[in-house]
């Protein structure tokens, strides 16, 4: 009834190619932008913006780069934890060396050196696929992680490898209000989701998306694989690393090679296969479920039992809760948190006729 | 609430009886402290065991003692998962608990503690990291917030090279000595490697650097090296599973056990038992006593334990190296408490400003300890403004196929050197991040 298109003529291409073609979408995404920018920087207390909604933004958009490539151009990589190390560190050495060098310029110089590195280690994807790629890409997860606890320059000399970075200021205005973090972060991660979601509907995502579907067909049709492949994987470690960068300057302050193990890079991997393969908001919603289910069940589960269990089980309970949801949620909808708000809007557009 | 109930109707009564009525507490006091603890994955023996004598000690002190002076011990807990970002969300969410907010945050993983370094400062909660860590934190003078106590992996490195002297007869005969460090390739792995280079210099010993890759459940290509280097002694610098895995490794490349001498995370029960009988003999530091031979751990038995109320599901783990450093942090945050209830009023819940100032005046002298009932289980400690170390000493103890048999006594490390360390990489640090380090002279 309220979810309902008629009415909405599209005159011209450009309305009914822009990314929300129906007008309650528009409105409903602008609502969704508004609360994030203007209501919750000003509602949200400083333990819902440093430990929840940072993390939760970084790890989106650090999903949105694995989704790009994995979900979009079909290419498994394990390595996105390394990428975002690359971000990290190449950040902190730009802001570390070059005087006077912008935060922003940083962001995206630290960006493009983990898409350099994302290219060389995507060169395999040319020749092997599937779980050979991830794989070969597993390698770059060592190989990166390695390098940084080896060669102390990358540190800065710090005696056990940590870096801990540069106070962020833009323009002089100093970034260093948990709301005023969040902030910064959420407009990068919005214009990135934007970029991507542009790229994806572009002549660059459908090549990737053709190379996915079948390389071979796509070849025919004129797609060249070599430049839709490590596209994918520039475009993808680029995200990483900008996300990895975010990670180090607008939430944790000080990260180590070792925080950015394969751990991190399975648990981007699991946000792209619970939030929706293959699609940008599956990304945000992928990423919050991983990130914000363990705090739910950590706050609740003790307040339900408090008394009856022992902490260890506790605990240990908590990890056989999330794992079993996660096993129902792929039961339940096996393309994932994004599929199922698909299904919820052509259900609300019959709403409530149901034919 | 029924806590605070019982405080109430007991309050009175026990004033009563002493005939004194001085200003009765309107309300029971509590003083929060906020555990980040571990209990699941890779990790969990140390995080369980610790955590659980933790507050077993806590228990103790609530129930023998009614608290520090009346003030009673709440804590919670917050599941970490040994992971950083899990544990600046437990470092937020235990932030603003409890009467005076969270008073002290000790997170026994050092990536943990490298997130929230700068956080502490601000929030001004003090930080202790026993044994872990950034080591020149020890510096207070650049770290107020920031306290590794006891002992640092320097004076942890520089204790070996003094106990691996005394077995060759003398420092001096360990000139042209061979020693292997053998190492987890990581940040804390790579930790020793500083002041061990500069012992080598300075005694004329060898030092060959064979690093081990996370986890290190495959190390022959090290032990084949080990075996042609044929070194006088090895250092075992591991972690996890890298322990047993590096014990079984020695026994089969025939080298001798009671010539690898391994850190204080190499040297628990759950390092030794997986790897049987190639254990036998091997020695590791520690930085707390082992057994339940202390008093104080006899006090937990019996006023803990002995009411069901002890946090260990395994009951046997009560005396294990990490349990009894579970206890160790308990008594130094109980022990900080109370210094700063003497300075800023007794019986009152101090903030973390104040728990700070006492972990910053905490004298724990033989005669305290003593009174605590922990002599030798931990040594003696006094932390002031520059030296947020407080003791620097460490002991060895052996394992002989069952359990740990201490070997030695507290050994002091040498503490110029490593003070010399500390200093130029905390100043190091203060430089890149502009921090004027505070006059010692002028702190209360």
């Amino acid at each position: 009834m309220l979810y309902r298109e008629a009415g909405q003529f599209k005159a011209s291409y450009q309305a009914d190619q822009q990314i929300f073609p129906i007008r309650q979408d528009r409105v409903g995404f602008a609502l969704v932008l508004a609360f994030f920018f203007l209501l919750v920087p000003a509602l949200a207390n400083q333990y819902w913006l440093q430990a929840i909604l940072i993390p939760v933004l970084i790890f989106s958009l650090a999903a949105l780069g694995l989704n790009i490539l994995t979900g979009y151009a079909g290419q498994l990589s394990l390595g996105s934890a390394a990428f975002m190390a690359v971000g990290a560190f190449a950040a902190y050495n730009f802001m570390l060396r070059v005087p006077g060098m912008p935060f922003l310029l940083a962001l995206v110089l630290g960006g493009l050196c983990a898409a350099a590195v994302g290219v060389a280690f995507g060169l395999p994807s040319l020749r092997i696929k599937g779980f050979y790629l991830a794989v070969a890409t597993l390698a770059a997860q060592f190989f990166i992680i390695w390098a940084l606890t080896k060669f102390p320059w990358f540190s800065n000399h710090s005696a056990s490898g940590v870096i801990s970075t540069q106070a962020v200021v833009i323009l002089g205005y100093a970034f260093d209000t948990p709301a005023s973090k969040y902030l910064l972060t959420l407009s990068v991660v919005a214009l990135l989701a934007l970029l991507a979601k542009n790229m994806v509907r572009s002549s660059t995502g459908r090549a990737w998306m053709a190379v996915r579907d079948m390389d071979v067909a796509a070849e025919v049709i004129g797609i060249r694989p070599l430049h839709a492949k490590l596209s994918a994987f520039a475009v993808s470690s680029f995200y990483c690393g900008v996300a990895g960068a975010l990670y180090a300057y607008t939430y944790l302050g000080t990260v180590e090679p070792e925080g950015f193990n394969l751990d991190l890079s399975f648990k981007i991997l699991f946000m792209i296969i619970i939030g929706g393969v293959g699609s940008i908001l599956g990304a945000f919603l992928g990423a919050a479920f991983i990130v914000l289910l363990p705090i739910f069940l950590d706050n609740v589960i003790p307040q339900l039992f408090g008394g009856l269990l022992s902490s260890s089980f506790s605990s240990n309970l908590q990890l056989i809760v999330f794992g079993g949801l996660i096993v129902f949620f792929l039961i339940v909808e096996p393309h994932g948190l994004a599929r199922l708000w698909q299904i919820g809007k052509e259900k609300l557009r019959l709403w409530p006729f149901p034919h | 609430m029924e806590k605070m109930h019982r405080a109430r109707r007991g309050a009175p009564l026990a004033a009563l009886a002493a005939g004194l009525l001085i200003a009765l507490p309107a309300l029971a006091q509590e003083q929060f402290i906020g555990l980040p603890s571990y209990r699941v994955g890779p990790y969990a023996a140390g995080g369980s065991g610790i955590y659980g004598g933790w507050i077993d000690y806590m228990t103790l002190i609530n129930e023998r003692d009614g608290g520090i002076n009346g003030v009673k011990l709440t804590w919670e807990e917050c599941e970490t998962e040994y992971n950083n970002a899990r544990g600046v969300e437990c470092y937020e969410r235990l932030k603003g608990k409890g009467p005076t907010g969270n008073t002290t945050f000790q997170p026994l993983s050092t990536g943990i503690t490298y997130s929230v370094l700068e956080k502490v400062a601000q929030d001004k909660i003090p930080m202790v990291t026993i044994g872990y860590g950034r080591t020149d934190a020890a510096d207070g003078r650049v770290f107020p917030w920031v306290f590794p106590m006891i002992s640092t992996y320097w004076s942890q490195a520089s204790g070996m090279v003094k106990f691996i002297g005394d077995k060759v007869g003398g420092l001096e005969q360990l000139k042209g000595k061979k020693i292997v460090y053998l190492y987890h390739d990581s940040a804390f792995g790579k930790e020793g490697i500083p002041l061990m280079e500069q012992s080598a210099q300075k005694y004329g010993f060898t030092l060959k650097q064979i690093p081990v890759a996370h986890p290190g459940n495959e190390q022959q290509a090290q032990w084949l090296q080990i075996r042609q280097e044929k070194p006088d002694y090895v250092i075992l610098w591991g972690w996890g599973v890298m322990n047993p895995t590096a014990l079984r490794a020695a026994a089969r490349s025939g080298y001798p056990r009671d010539r690898i001498v391994g850190g204080w995370w190499s040297g628990s029960e759950e390092d030794t038992i997986p790897a049987g009988d190639a254990a036998k003999g091997y020695i590791s530091a520690n930085l707390s006593g082992v057994g339940t031979g202390f008093p104080v751990i006899q006090e937990v038995q019996k006023h803990v334990y002995a009411r069901n109320k002890g946090n260990m599901e395994d009951k046997n783990r009560v005396g294990s190296v990490y349990y009894n450093r579970g206890i160790v942090h308990g008594i130094l945050t109980v022990e900080a408490i109370r210094t700063a209830q003497q300075k800023f009023g007794s019986g009152k819940p101090m903030t973390g400003e104040q728990v700070r100032w006492g972990f910053e005046h905490l004298n724990l002298d033989a005669d305290h300890l003593a009174r605590l009932g922990a002599t030798g289980l931990l040594p003696e400690l006094k932390v002031s403004c520059a030296d947020h170390e407080g003791a620097g000493k460490v002991k060895f103890q052996q394992w002989d196929g069952s359990k740990w048999l201490p070997l030695t006594d507290w050994i002091e490390a040498d503490r110029a050197q490593v003070r010399g360390l500390i200093e130029a990489s905390a100043g190091a640090y203060a430089k890149e991040k502009g921090i004027t380090p505070r006059d010692c002279s002028k702190e209360p």
